[in-house]
């Protein structure tokens, strides 16, 4: 039997040189005589090990890493195929402490199986979830789905099931499921992890949306900024339709469901939900009115149930295991669990997918180790270039849906963005303004407009000019913002830019409040 | 710093062809407007202004309606990039990791503005918001390939590779 190694195709992994680690892997097989099989499977989300190497050993698999490929003879000499002993030695990976901790059900099987492996899939549990629908009426997967408390995991947090009702309860000659794969909040890339290293559990998770509101047709529209995932999702979507998963009898039920993949073009509006619509109709992706919600009145005018990828990617372990075990995770109304992602300046990024009530200071502190420059934390970000910057003395919140909105935050998507005590947070508001200017899709007029209007003040703030006039004219416009734009762009804008002056006013050249808050 | 427009700039040789063979594969695509332009610009690296006419008759559509879809979106080019496109990821967890300072070393470097072609048609230099690759700050892209960690050392040693290595 050929041993078998392990080397992730991930983009992360790929970009600091798994490529090459692979090919100097089988180089060296070559040289030495071996028998050696490379699979290039997914991350396993401990990005600061990767390229993370692993072996199948007799006790399972065996993790090396970081790899470059001048460890790679070092490391055959030492018999890392049979997990010998290493310095970059990090034990069985099932053991590692980092994972061990996790709660994997959307990422169960990413990092573990051949990403484009079908029999990979089925035989770590891929398809109980699509078996078990193919034998439920239509209502009764929604009311699973409603059961188990799933919500958007793109950041809106909207019950997924009350979606899938509507789409179900709406008459239409034909309808679509659509999956929202714009995953362009910094910070994250959950979604990007999930499409490469276990696609099929999304086309799983498709087909059952497909079978629960009855769309025969439908789309992934992601973005142009992960080439990677699309060269995966087309070769997994090629497989599928072979193996009879999609196509007009899905596993030879009598049942049809297809998916298309669409490139967006770099428009960071389109993860909105109806510009998103707009563009897949090959218009400008500018914001629709609503209502009608695109439940109602979606792609094309039908109904159309609109979620993201790991929303999408959730559902085959809630029908494979029940509602009731995914509900039975989490806190309050926020059920199951979240894919975390943790990123910028800290030690440990990577993706931590636990149940909704972890604080941010377990996430950042204990699975992130700190900052990766050694300094202290000053700001964290949690939920994308929309949402509020919390300053390190608010990091024992827990993570849930209304915890966070209380205190004026977001969970969004789960991306956690660490700062250290170098960030200028006045410059980082700037940003923000600019962002959402560079960004918006100009269809209304307090984002097209107010954007940029933010930035000058902002500037006018920086500079010391009349600056309690200033700051009294920033808070207004963001008022304005927040109430009168169409959507979340325009209208959330101002959480990062107030935050930042509630938290951080010493960074805006204002006097720090007397008590509470800073940093 | 060097920027400069094109004043004239002729389309490649294979552009009818190319042009052609997007009609044919996408014009009866339902909102098959974007996914022409991509193939458009996967042929040619850009949209030749000149072959928009010919996509809105294939479409239906007027030209006004396709100059609104190309000028919307970030991705597509109405102009020739340089030899090697160079993008810089300048959202806020490449910032929390000296993205800032990556621009400003890539400009000096390459003695060149964001958002231009070099007038010697080697690089052109642009951001992007968000790779994906947010664990592993700063980010950038060399014609299209990711490289995560970047240094303004290894930025240096990946502008100095010939295309397609590492």
């Amino acid at each position: 039997m050929s041993a078998i190694v392990y080397v992730p195709g991930d983009a992360a992994a790929r970009s600091l040189g798994a490529d090459a680690v692979a090919r100097t892997i089988r180089d060296e097989a070559a040289r030495l005589g071996l028998d050696l099989r490379v699979v290039r499977n997914g991350s396993r989300g401990l990005m600061w090990l990767e390229p993370l190497v692993e072996v199948s050993t007799s006790g399972g698999r065996v993790a090396y890493g970081p790899v470059a490929p001048g460890d790679v003879a070092g490391l055959f000499a030492a018999g890392f195929l049979t997990g010998a002993a290493h310095p970059l030695r990090q034990g069985h990976t099932d053991a590692i402490p980092w994972l061990l901790r996790q709660d994997r059900l959307a990422f169960a099987r990413v990092g573990v199986v051949d990403p484009l492996s079908l029999d990979d899939w089925r035989a770590h549990g891929g398809g109980r979830g699509l078996d078990a629908a193919l034998a439920m009426a239509p209502a009764a997967i929604v009311d699973a789905i409603s059961r188990s408390g799933l919500r958007g995991r793109g950041g809106a947090g909207f019950p997924t099931g009350i979606k899938w009702k509507t789409v179900l309860d709406t008459p239409a000659p034909q309808k679509y499921v659509v999956c929202n794969a714009d995953e362009g909040d910094s910070g994250t890339y959950s979604d990007r992890m999930l499409m490469e290293g276990d696609p099929f559990t999304l086309i799983e998770g498709m087909i059952i949306a497909g079978l629960g509101v009855g769309a025969t047709k439908a789309y992934i529209y992601l973005r142009s900024e992960y080439p990677d995932c699309e060269r995966v999702l087309l070769a997994a979507l090629d497989r599928a339709r072979a193996a009879g998963l999609l196509g007009a009898s899905v596993l030879g039920s009598g049942r049809a469901f297809d998916i298309v993949l669409r490139r967006g073009a770099g428009a960071y509006v389109c993860g909105e939900e109806t510009a998103l619509l707009e563009s897949l109709e090959g218009k400008r992706g500018e914001v629709r009115f609503r209502p009608p919600v695109p439940a109602q009145v979606g792609l094309f005018g039908m109904p159309t149930a609109l979620n993201n990828v790991v929303t999408l990617g959730s559902v085959p372990a809630i029908l494979a295991d029940g509602p009731d075990a995914y509900a039975a995770r989490g806190v309050g109304r926020s059920r199951g669990t979240l894919a975390f992602q943790l990123g910028g300046n800290i030690r440990h990024g990577g993706l931590v997918e636990v149940p909704f009530g972890v604080s941010l200071a377990t996430l950042v502190n204990d699975y992130g180790g700190g900052t990766a420059s050694g300094r202290p934390i000053r700001a964290v970000q949690v939920g994308g270039p929309l949402g509020a910057f919390l300053p390190a003395s608010a990091l024992d919140i827990p993570l849930d849906y209304e915890t966070f909105a209380a205190r004026g935050a977001i969970v969004g998507h789960g991306g956690i963005v660490v700062f250290d005590d170098t960030v200028d947070m006045a410059k980082m508001a700037r940003y923000a303004m600019e962002f959402c200017a560079i960004e918006s899709c100009g269809k209304c007029t307090p984002c097209r407009i107010g954007s940029t209007r933010g930035v000058e003040v902002i500037d006018r703030i920086r500079n010391g000019e009349r600056r309690p006039q200033n700051v009294a004219l920033l808070r207004d416009l963001c008022d304005t913002m927040t109430g009168a734009s169409l959507c979340a762009l325009g209208g959330m804008t101002a959480w990062p830019v107030l935050s930042a002056l509630e938290h951080f006013p010493e960074d805006f050249g204002l006097r720090p409040a007397a008590a509470g808050g800073g940093s | 710093m060097p920027t400069h427009t094109r004043l004239e700039v002729t389309p490649p040789p294979n552009t009818d062809e190319v042009v052609q063979q997007a009609i044919e594969a996408h014009s009866r695509e339902p909102g098959g407007l974007l996914p022409l332009l991509h193939a458009i610009q996967d042929g040619l690296g850009w949209l030749p202004p000149g072959c928009l006419p010919r996509v809105a008759a294939a479409l239906n559509l007027s030209r006004a309606e396709v100059h609104g879809v190309v000028s919307f979106y970030h991705d597509f080019r109405t102009e020739p990039p340089g030899r090697r496109v160079v993008r810089i990821c300048r959202a806020e967890s490449c910032q929390a990791m000296g993205a800032e300072a990556l621009v400003d070393h890539a400009c000096a470097r390459l003695g060149m503005a964001m958002h231009s072609t070099r007038v010697d048609d080697a690089f052109t230099l642009e951001p992007v918001y968000c790779l994906g690759n947010c664990a592993l700050s700063p980010s950038v892209t060399v014609d299209g390939t990711l490289y995560g960690k970047v240094t303004p050392a290894r930025l240096d040693v990946l502008l100095d590779q010939p295309a397609e290595s590492e």
